[in-house]
């Protein structure tokens, strides 16, 4: 029997909720890593039980949790897996070191900060994980300071990817409100050397050689804050999404704008149409219908939360432009909460699932695509992430 | 024995429950107990010191003997009364909203 697993990431921990297709019945468990944040959590799509966590915090630093048995239990795979004396893991806290050798990626030193002048690159968090779509042992991480980091051997050793952050625009790159961080990686499902990667607030990226070299992708975007409407990096991209019929099609959640390309980012176009604001931090993309597009607009970027107190989600059946609210099962008054970056996912059941999660706690799940909404869980601390897996 | 005091949320990635209690060998210092704190548990490398300079995490302190030690140089002697066992070297994480 099918069944679902939903991944959700908060500022004090992670939770999994699981059901059965029909996702009526919903088991809750955690807080996993109770009082850290957890930026975000995946499967491996090559393993459905092998799941990594990012689990961070002011006071101690970046630990990356992996789980073999479907988030039961949790090591921390750094260093060697050996025991210690008594039988403990002995896995040591993950270790994210700037690639500073001069042999790969031209390495950089300094990158643009708040007041214009050059600052070094300091390592903070990871975002995001992305793991292969085809070896459980292989995971790229997406950080803060921005770069691009993988591993190999199933968590235990990290090393950058540096041609991302040396390919020669990163002094022009400067963090955003919420940090210079790498949020989005997308792994092209036809051509495995093909990734994209986004970073605010420096814009879209696509390596074509495994993520070796890369190049800026973000001809057509345009903002307001940046001089130059031509500039090749600077902008704040909120979050890209693709469809994996048709890789070369890229939906973006700007800062402001919501944009389309069907050339793989070399040229984008706006497709905000009708949306009440074209603010927001999410994008995503049904499971079975490459056109249908999902976002929920933001108030602006000065007032993080959903515009008139009513929570609506916005579908686009025609891949931009024109946008129907969504807004059953949903609150129409009052609400004031936000939906960030990594917090919208979708299931591939036969009637896909679309599942949100909000700075005010609450998981909300459409079991139909998004005509309806429900509640999954209402008081968890505030989510930063949400991810699901279709299970068989 | 030294005896080290480390805040929750280190107790849990350690998997203790209590006191952490180390053989030394030599001069007893932040640095060499921090130095077999790390080896012993290494999940805990990192996120008291930065893996690389080993520079102190912002937000931790160390006290012992009811002094803040958090300025003393990584090679000063601890205080006898933590070299003998007598006190333990207390890990503290900042008192901070959120």
């Amino acid at each position: 029997m099918s069944g679902v697993r939903v991944l959700v990431g908060t500022r004090k921990g992670a939770f999994v909720l699981t059901a059965d297709g029909k996702r009526k019945q919903w088991d809750v468990s955690g807080p996993h890593f109770a009082g850290w944040e957890i930026y975000h959590l995946k499967g491996s799509p090559a393993d459905p039980n092998r799941l990594y966590a990012s689990q961070s915090s002011g006071w101690f630093g970046q630990v990356i949790q992996r789980s073999c048995d479907g988030g039961k239990t949790w090591e921390t795979p750094g260093g060697g897996m050996t025991k210690t004396a008594d039988g403990m893991p002995a896995g040591e806290s993950n270790k994210f070191v700037y690639d500073a050798s001069p042999d790969t990626g031209k390495p950089l030193t300094t990158h643009q900060w708040y007041d214009g002048t050059q600052h070094p690159w300091e390592f903070k968090r990871v975002w995001h994980l992305e793991p292969s779509l085809t070896d459980p042992d292989t995971v790229y991480a997406g950080v803060e300071d921005a770069g691009l980091f993988r591993t190999s051997d199933g968590g235990k050793t990290w090393q950058e990817l540096a041609g991302l952050r040396g390919h020669g625009t990163g002094p022009k790159w400067q963090p955003g409100a919420g940090g210079m961080c790498l949020h989005t990686i997308l792994l092209d499902p036809s051509n495995p050397r093909r990734m994209y990667v986004a970073i605010s607030a420096a814009g879209a990226f696509r390596s074509d050689d495994g993520g070796t070299t890369w190049n800026p992708i973000n001809r057509g975007l345009h903002s307001q804050y940046i001089p130059d409407p031509n500039a090749e990096v600077g902008h704040c991209v909120h979050r890209i999404a693709l469809h994996r019929s048709r890789p070369n099609v890229l939906f973006m959640q700007k800062h402001w704008d919501v944009m389309r390309s069907d050339d793989a980012g070399d040229s984008w176009r706006e497709v905000s149409g009708n949306l009440p604001t074209d603010f927001g931090f999410v994008v995503d993309v049904h499971a079975h219908e490459p056109e249908t597009v999902y976002v929920v607009p933001i108030k602006s970027d000065s007032e993080h939360y959903v515009p008139d107190g009513k929570l609506r989600v916005y579908r686009s059946r025609t891949g931009g432009n024109e946008w129907e609210a969504l807004t059953k099962g949903l609150p129409q008054r009052d609400c004031y909460v936000n939906v960030l970056r990594d917090a919208m996912a979708v299931d591939s059941l036969d009637a896909c699932g679309v599942y949100f999660g909000t700075t005010g706690g609450q998981v909300y799940l459409s079991a139909d695509a998004g005509d309806s909404w429900t509640p999954i869980v209402r008081d968890l601390p505030a989510v930063l992430s949400v991810e699901v897996q279709t299970l068989q | 024995m030294i005896r080290v005091v480390l805040p929750p949320h280190l107790r849990t990635l350690a998997h203790v429950r209590d006191e952490v209690q180390l053989d030394i060998a030599g001069r007893v210092t932040r640095g060499s107990v921090l130095d077999a704190l790390e080896a012993r548990y290494p999940m805990l490398r990192g996120t008291i010191r930065d893996h690389v300079t080993e520079q102190r995490r912002p937000f931790l302190r160390f006290f012992a003997c009811a002094r803040d030690l958090t300025h003393e140089p990584p090679d000063a002697p601890l205080p006898d009364a933590v070299a003998s066992g007598a006190e333990p070297l207390l890990v503290l994480g900042a008192i901070a909203g959120g």
